[in-house]
């Protein structure tokens, strides 16, 4: 007998043994893959290269609530008329649909930072893409780990 | 992070002038005589501001004995550094005699021997002496008393009167400060009415609300003391609502959250500081690799691992202190301030010995007092133990057997789950089993023994989960405790395995038969984090257990194999 | 939802011409991901706010795509450059085609 996991059976071993806090998330069993959200990427930005650098990402290492999983992203720029970032886009590699969020910024935010909540339906990498005004893009990721918790003494 | 070369340095350091062991290297002959209260006290004073720090003390206000553990595995770049070092070896390190009064209090083997000729640590009473003493020394002025948290939990009184003994008795020890953990389980109502209304701050830079991310608790206090402005920056366990029940505290997020510290230290040092602390309840590991990437940060007094260590370890410019836990110890640090800066630090763990040390008359009348309603049932008799009964350790210890074996029994599981609690007393071979020594090691506001249905897939992802949780490599991903205890089950583990592949040769211990990831299994198990579970409360479930035994044995465990370590 | 749900933003009334300020919303809202079954089995039916916006005196400053990943009862914060008085309008759109729509007023000295 394998113990190949599911998520499904995760979750339940989770909500059981109590040690679990976690509800449901989500009904679907497909979660994105990687190569899913490489698409979701692709798609959008074809086979331009991304640099790394500029782009600095606030999340918890560990997921208090998978429902409620903090995320604050924020890009090095003067945000001038001539330079700015236009916008960021944030992907999470294990959700069933890959896309969280698509923020477009202006000038006028005079910082390229913003926050917001996000739903995670398992321990994965979540990817940032920044696009500037100058067309060029740049890319980050910070691994997340959603775990049953309990024990904590 | 401390690299191999950095740690040699800092073990040399610690030879040559870091280390403050209480009693210092002693021979066999001198181990044996008697201790006295100025041996403990004895130390060349720094500078002219005392920092006394204790942690950890789970509500024991009485004299015990904790047996610190004999298994404390390091992973990743913590893998072999202290505190990750026991017996021998953690004697090696730090200089101390086999069969020592240190060895007693700092190791485990030899436990109940040496047990028997030091007697027991801690008391409240005895602690608050040793303040009073260092105070008369140094000047009241001169003086900061800072609390690691996890104060307010872990005794039948505090359970009982949600932790108003324990801030009666903080309060009368006069505590600058504290920070908190297990404190959150009393619920965020109860929390907030103590911080408010206590005389000691209640401090957490890394507590948000989650609504609007805004702080929940002051961040840092400023004091002065012996003529320097101190910080005191406090930060709550980062992992307490996903270690402990979220629902107690729906409303509050926790996280690291680094560069908010980093800004308290910059803040606090534009506000004229020359000492900057941080009160830390983040675990050893985490605090040691955070000081090597939050700057200007002077001393971090640790907590929650529970570690006791008669010497400093260095990060960069930062010390670390590792005071122990259940009132064994209190940390003395003197600080030279020069130029508005630390120009050097000296440092005693002092141990406890309940024995040398006479009461504070003051602090043992409200320990008597805050007691007193429950002193007939704190001494009420359950049964005897023919056998060592200890906790603490990375996997199971005798009383967690002690407790699984009850759960299996009383609750007719096949299989029983305990949580990976640091605290809990150490009961010795022929003790009788009192109502208190139950409750020592059970006493939470989420008590329930449930009794459910799980496959053994699901016991499997469970233990991986929690596995992950303790030796994840990287710190900042670790969730805090020990590893989940099992009852009825064996297992192996391989420690530097990636997540998910941890854990085999799960076996069921009756049958002798492989766990079959397919079947259903009984379980039982108790602190669970979810809200309205049913079942028992553990330590009826225990006391039943024990009562019906009269006299309880536990063999020796060997149904966890560890490897990778 | 059978109230229409109202947004609610935090940020100081005033500010320095050239400072920056955090501006931080909120709303209640299930942000019903499409992807949940019922108890019956069925799907539950998609229904997320799916752009937030805000400008300040017509102009706009911030836009947030949500997809049904973001988190129920939604935060979002951003950052806005103090340059001259006005009124921020800040509106969520709901996939009903609902618009909720708060404003307030900046004074900068």
């Amino acid at each position: 007998m394998s113990f190949m996991s599911s998520e499904q059976s995760r979750r339940d071993a989770f909500k059981l043994a109590g040690l679990a806090g976690l509800s449901l998330l989500v009904a679907s069993p497909a979660l994105a893959t990687p190569e899913e959200v490489a698409s979701a990427i692709g798609k959008a930005y074809g086979d331009r290269k991304f640099a790394s650098g500029k782009i600095k990402m606030d999340v918890p290492e560990i997921a208090e609530n998978g429902l409620v999983v903090p995320i604050n992203v924020e890009v090095e720029s003067p945000m001038t008329d001539a330079d700015y970032v236009k916008a960021v886009h944030v992907y999470a590699e294990g959700n069933p649909l890959p896309n969280v969020i698509s923020y477009k910024f202006t000038p006028a935010c005079g910082k390229a930072s913003a926050s917001a909540r996000m739903r995670l339906a398992q321990t994965q990498d979540v990817v940032c893409v920044a696009e500037m005004s100058d067309g060029s893009l740049y890319k980050a990721k910070a691994t997340i780990k959603v775990t049953i918790g309990g024990c904590g003494g | 992070m401390i690299s191999k070369r950095e740690f040699l340095q800092a073990t040399a350091a610690a030879s040559a002038m870091l280390l403050g062991s209480g009693l210092g290297p002693l021979g066999k002959v001198a181990a044996q005589q008697r201790l006295t209260q100025a041996d403990i006290l004895r130390f060349d004073p720094l500078g002219a501001l005392t920092i006394l720090y204790v942690a950890d003390t789970h509500a024991q206000l009485m004299p015990l004995h904790f047996r610190e553990p004999s298994v404390n595995l390091g992973v990743g770049e913590a893998r072999g550094l202290p505190p990750h070092i026991t017996d021998d070896e953690f004697r090696k390190h730090f200089q101390i005699a086999a069969g020592s009064a240190d060895a007693f209090a700092l190791t485990s083997d030899d436990f109940t021997a040496l047990a028997r000729n030091y007697g027991r640590m801690g008391g409240m009473d005895r602690v608050a002496a040793l303040i009073g003493a260092v105070r008369a020394e140094r000047g009241d002025n001169n003086v900061l008393l800072l609390d690691g948290g996890d104060t307010w939990q872990g005794s039948w009184t505090s359970l009982k009167t949600g932790a108003q003994d324990m801030v009666d008795v903080m309060s009368q020890l006069k505590v600058d400060a504290m920070v908190g953990h297990w404190e959150f389980t009393y619920g965020a109502d109860r929390v907030m009415e103590i911080a408010k209304n206590a005389p000691f701050a209640f401090l957490a830079q890394n507590i948000r609300d989650n609504e609007w991310q805004e702080p929940v608790f002051e961040g840092r206090k400023m004091f002065e003391r012996g003529g320097a402005k101190i910080a005191v920056i406090g930060q709550a366990l980062p992992r307490t609502a996903v270690a402990n029940p979220r629902w107690m505290f729906p409303k509050w997020e926790f996280g690291i959250r680094e560069e908010d510290l980093q800004k308290q230290v910059e803040e606090a040092r534009a506000d004229g500081a020359s000492v900057v602390v941080l009160l830390s309840h983040n675990g050893f590991d985490v605090d040691r690799k955070l000081a090597s990437r939050v700057k200007g940060i002077d001393v971090i007094l640790t907590a929650h691992t529970h570690d006791a260590m008669p010497g400093l370890i260095r990060v960069g410019e930062t010390v670390l202190v590792a005071t122990g836990s259940h009132a064994k110890f209190v940390s003395r640090l003197d600080i030279d301030v020069k130029a508005g800066k630390v120009a050097g630090v000296r440092f005693k763990l002092m141990p406890v010995f309940s024995d040398a040390i006479a009461p504070n008359a003051a602090m043992a009348a409200l320990i008597a007092k805050v007691r007193a309603p429950f002193a007939a049932e704190l001494a009420r008799p359950i049964g005897k133990t023919e056998s060592l009964l200890y906790r603490r350790g990375n996997f199971n210890g005798p009383f967690d057997d002690l407790i699984c074996d009850a759960m299996l029994a009383e609750r007719d599981a096949e299989i029983a789950l305990s949580p990976g609690f640091r605290w809990g007393g150490t009961l010795l071979p022929g003790d009788t089993i009192s109502w208190e020594h139950v409750t020592n090691a059970t006493a939470i506001t989420y008590p329930n023994c449930y009794r459910i249905q799980m496959t053994g897939r699901q016991l499997k992802e469970v233990l991986e989960d929690v596995a992950d949780n303790i030796f994840h490599p990287d710190p900042y991903f670790q969730g805090g405790g020990d590893m989940v205890r099992l009852g009825g089950m064996g297992y192996s583990i391989d420690v530097s395995g990636p997540m998910g592949s941890r854990i085999s040769g799960m076996t069921h211990l009756k049958s002798g038969k492989p766990i079959d990831a397919a079947r259903t299994y009984t379980v039982a198990g108790w602190a669970s984090v979810n809200e309205n579970t049913q079942g028992p409360p553990i330590w009826d479930v225990i006391a039943a257990y024990v009562a019906r035994t009269g006299s309880v044995s536990i063999a020796p465990n060997s149904a966890v194999r560890v490897t990778g370590a | 939802m059978s109230t229409k749900p109202i947004g609610k933003v935090r940020l100081q009334s005033q500010a320095k011409a050239g400072e920056i300020i955090e501006v931080k919303t909120l709303i209640a809202h299930e942000m019903e991901s499409g992807q949940r079954k019922d108890a019956s089995g069925q799907v539950i039916p998609r229904k997320i706010i799916n752009r937030f916006t805000a400008a300040f005196n017509g102009k706009p400053v911030f836009e947030a795509e949500w997809y049904p990943s973001v988190s129920s009862n939604p935060y979002q914060s951003f950052f806005f450059k103090a340059v001259e008085s006005g009124e921020f309008a800040f509106t969520w759109k709901d996939d009903d085609g609902s618009e909720y729509v708060t404003k307030s007023k900046l004074t900068v000295a």
